[in-house]
């Protein structure tokens, strides 16, 4: 302790102590600008420029094209039932890990994370292995005329599979850090568990639940390489909006790939202005930190 | 509304919070749970209200068999020592907030809502704070919000966990002469859990001692202090002095001051005496057969006046004598005087 106030009181030019010198400020603000140019600023411009090359014209045919078109369709489909999939699913983990103590708690939490540990094509090549021709499932699904694999389903499963995490773990941040003693004074007063939910818990998450829901969308629609691997690329039916790129891309036809892109392009910067938003929004809480429970 | 607790027992994993725990509070009673953090005092209290469920034992309220019921059935009002007021609702809200979730067969119209919120409110005199939020609101006043929150359901019970514990001195001493007489008013049975001994003692009809998950003693304030059950408690209520002697023979020694001790056992056992500091009696007169001690510091506080003094073995006692008393004594710092316990309440020590 006395050490600590000897330092502090020292006589020291005023300042001096808190700013680092001219030099390494200008350093380190050129290479983070360096790095933001480089890796961002300019490959969304070219992006853009590669889309327009060939002007307005070519940009609108380019995604009023069949494929194109069936492309989006896809995508959109696929995100309207893998986002509330996984938004129920967020809330139900989130709920279940924050307010009930239960054994093997844990391993779930870690549990949630495992989509964003695992590379999506081996997330892929599972699906394939669980539903395909081959597959556990594969000779069930066949025998009642299922397509999983290579067809809508194991897309949506694929998608599902890697866009899980993101609104469990914005509910389970926010709802751990609220604690239980709102839900249990409702308990208390006669709510029953809907009515905690709905009145209590809900609104207290609800910029954290659209924060994970809006990056879980981003994810889902952008998802390339599990979907890839069960989509079979079978073109106007399988393709989503990634894979489309893809094909494009590869069949020379850089003007349209680029135009598609640039559609996944504005959804990512949609994507960030609402987040700010949303964070915009939700003040910050002024209740006092609640320290664990004392006289247990 | 009465409570009674028969046998309850909670372990956390390996820790016992709580051990066949028996309470019984009759009807009207202001009762205070009181002890160290981790004397299971809260644990106690949660399982009273349904929060937590006990690994063994019952707990009735009102003569109903309370165990099988969720927290939700119990009837019970329940302030958390950090109030948990439902942040993004109004202070309005926040009151109304038990009646709204009624079934709707037995929820009150708007007219009623609005009238009863209204009354509540006046009773913990915010009438004026009704459009807030919670955080747009000082401790006291969160305090209070919490309060009219848990009496809206006309609960048969009042808990309170660690009430004042979160607030400064001063708003702390004008609630707790409030919440008395809330709990007077509205005719409560009351329960609250506190560390605080003087609030305890202040507030309660009845003082329960806990400690490791067990009561130590049970009984008035007046009997917790003049009559402690045991060591535990005598150290932990109000300042005391402890004298280490030994018991034989039917008297307790502790140097030159010898009382009787009738004990069951007739073998020695070392012992210690407690007296608190207005029961020293510090004097220049050697004939009694006291303890010399040396006068460190005195201090005058109000009719009295506090003394530190030295024993020959190094140790403090502290005693309270009347000023006039201490004027005649007419002692000076580094001076001798002899110090004789008008009461020592004995306690054989546990031999290992």
């Amino acid at each position: 302790m006395s050490v600590n106030v000897a330092t502090a009181s020292s006589p020291r030019p005023a300042g001096v102590g808190l700013t680092e010198p001219w030099l390494v400020r200008a350093g380190l603000t050129a290479i983070a600008l360096l790095f933001f140019v480089t890796f961002l600023v300019v490959p969304l411009a070219f992006l853009f420029v590669e889309a327009f090359r060939e002007g307005w014209k070519a940009y609108t045919a380019a995604i009023v094209d069949e494929a194109a078109l069936a492309s989006i369709t896809l995508t959109l489909i696929v995100a309207a039932v893998s986002v509330p999939a996984n938004t129920v699913f967020g809330f139900a983990a989130a709920w279940a890990i924050t307010k009930f103590d239960f054994r093997g708690k844990r391993l779930l939490t870690t549990l949630i994370d495992l989509p964003f540990a695992v590379s999506p094509v081996v997330a892929g090549l599972i699906f394939v292995q669980l539903f395909g021709r081959q597959g556990w499932f594969g000779p069930w699904l066949q025998e009642h005329d299922v397509k999983v694999i290579f067809a809508v389903p194991g897309i949506v499963l694929a998608t599902i599979f890697v866009s899980f995490p993101f609104v469990a773990r914005e509910l389970i941040a926010v709802m751990e850090a609220s604690g239980r003693e709102e839900e249990e004074a409702a308990k208390l007063l006669g709510a029953n568990g809907w009515q905690t939910f709905r009145r209590v818990t809900l609104p207290n998450v609800k910029w954290a639940a659209l924060t994970g829901v809006i990056l879980c969308t981003a994810r889902a629609m952008g998802e390339f390489g599990a979907v890839s691997v069960v989509s079979g690329r079978i073109r106007g039916e399988t393709t989503t909006m990634p894979i489309q790129v893809e094909i494009l891309y590869n069949e020379y036809a850089f003007q349209a790939s680029f135009a598609v892109a640039s559609l996944l392009a504005i959804l990512a910067v949609v994507t960030l202005v609402l987040q700010t938003v949303i964070e915009r929004r939700t003040r910050p809480v002024e209740d006092p930190p609640r320290p664990a429970e004392l006289g247990v | 509304m009465s409570i009674d607790v028969r046998g309850v027992s909670k372990a956390f994993g390996a820790f016992h919070a709580i051990r066949d725990i028996h309470l019984t509070v009759p009807t009207g009673q202001f009762l205070a749970l009181l002890g160290p953090s981790g004397s299971g005092k809260t644990t106690l209290l949660r399982i009273i209200a349904g929060l937590d469920r006990p690994d063994r034992g019952t707990v009735f309220i009102n003569g109903e068999d309370a165990t099988a019921q969720s927290a939700r059935g119990r009837n019970v009002g329940f302030v958390f020592q950090h109030y948990a007021l439902f942040r993004h609702m109004s202070v309005f809200e926040n009151i109304a907030f038990g009646m709204r979730v009624r079934p709707r067969r037995e929820r009150p119209d708007e007219q009623r809502i609005t009238a009863r919120v209204n009354e509540l409110l006046r009773l913990v005199q915010l009438d004026f704070l009704a459009d807030r939020l919670p955080s747009q609101l000082s401790g006291g006043q969160r305090q209070r919000v919490a309060l009219a929150r848990a009496l809206a359901v006309e609960p048969a019970v009042l808990l309170l966990d660690e009430p004042f514990g979160a607030l400064d001195a001063k708003v702390r001493q004008e609630l707790r002469g409030w919440l008395r007489r809330l709990h007077d008013e509205v005719g409560l049975t009351s329960v609250f859990v506190t560390h605080d001994q003087e609030e305890a003692l202040e507030l309660a009809d009845r003082v329960v001692v806990m400690e490791r998950g067990a009561i130590e003693q049970d009984g008035t304030p007046v009997d917790v202090v003049d009559h402690p059950a045991t060591p535990f408690v005598a150290n932990f209520i109000g300042r005391v002095n402890v004298f280490h002697g030994r018991i034989e023979s039917g008297k307790a020694w502790f140097g030159p001051v010898v009382i009787d001790h009738p004990s069951p056992t007739n073998g020695t056992a070392k012992a210690e005496g407690y007296a608190r500091p207005h029961e020293l009696e510090v004097t220049r007169d050697e004939t009694g057969g006291g303890l010399w001690a040396i006068l460190r510091h005195a201090s005058p506080s109000g009719a009295l006046v506090k003394v530190d003094l030295m024993d020959t073995d190094g140790r403090l006692l502290h005693a309270e004598i009347g000023r006039e008393q201490f004027d005649d004594l007419n002692v000076k710092q580094g001076e001798r005087v002899y110090v004789r316990p008008r009461r020592l309440r004995v306690f054989a020590k546990e031999t290992e």
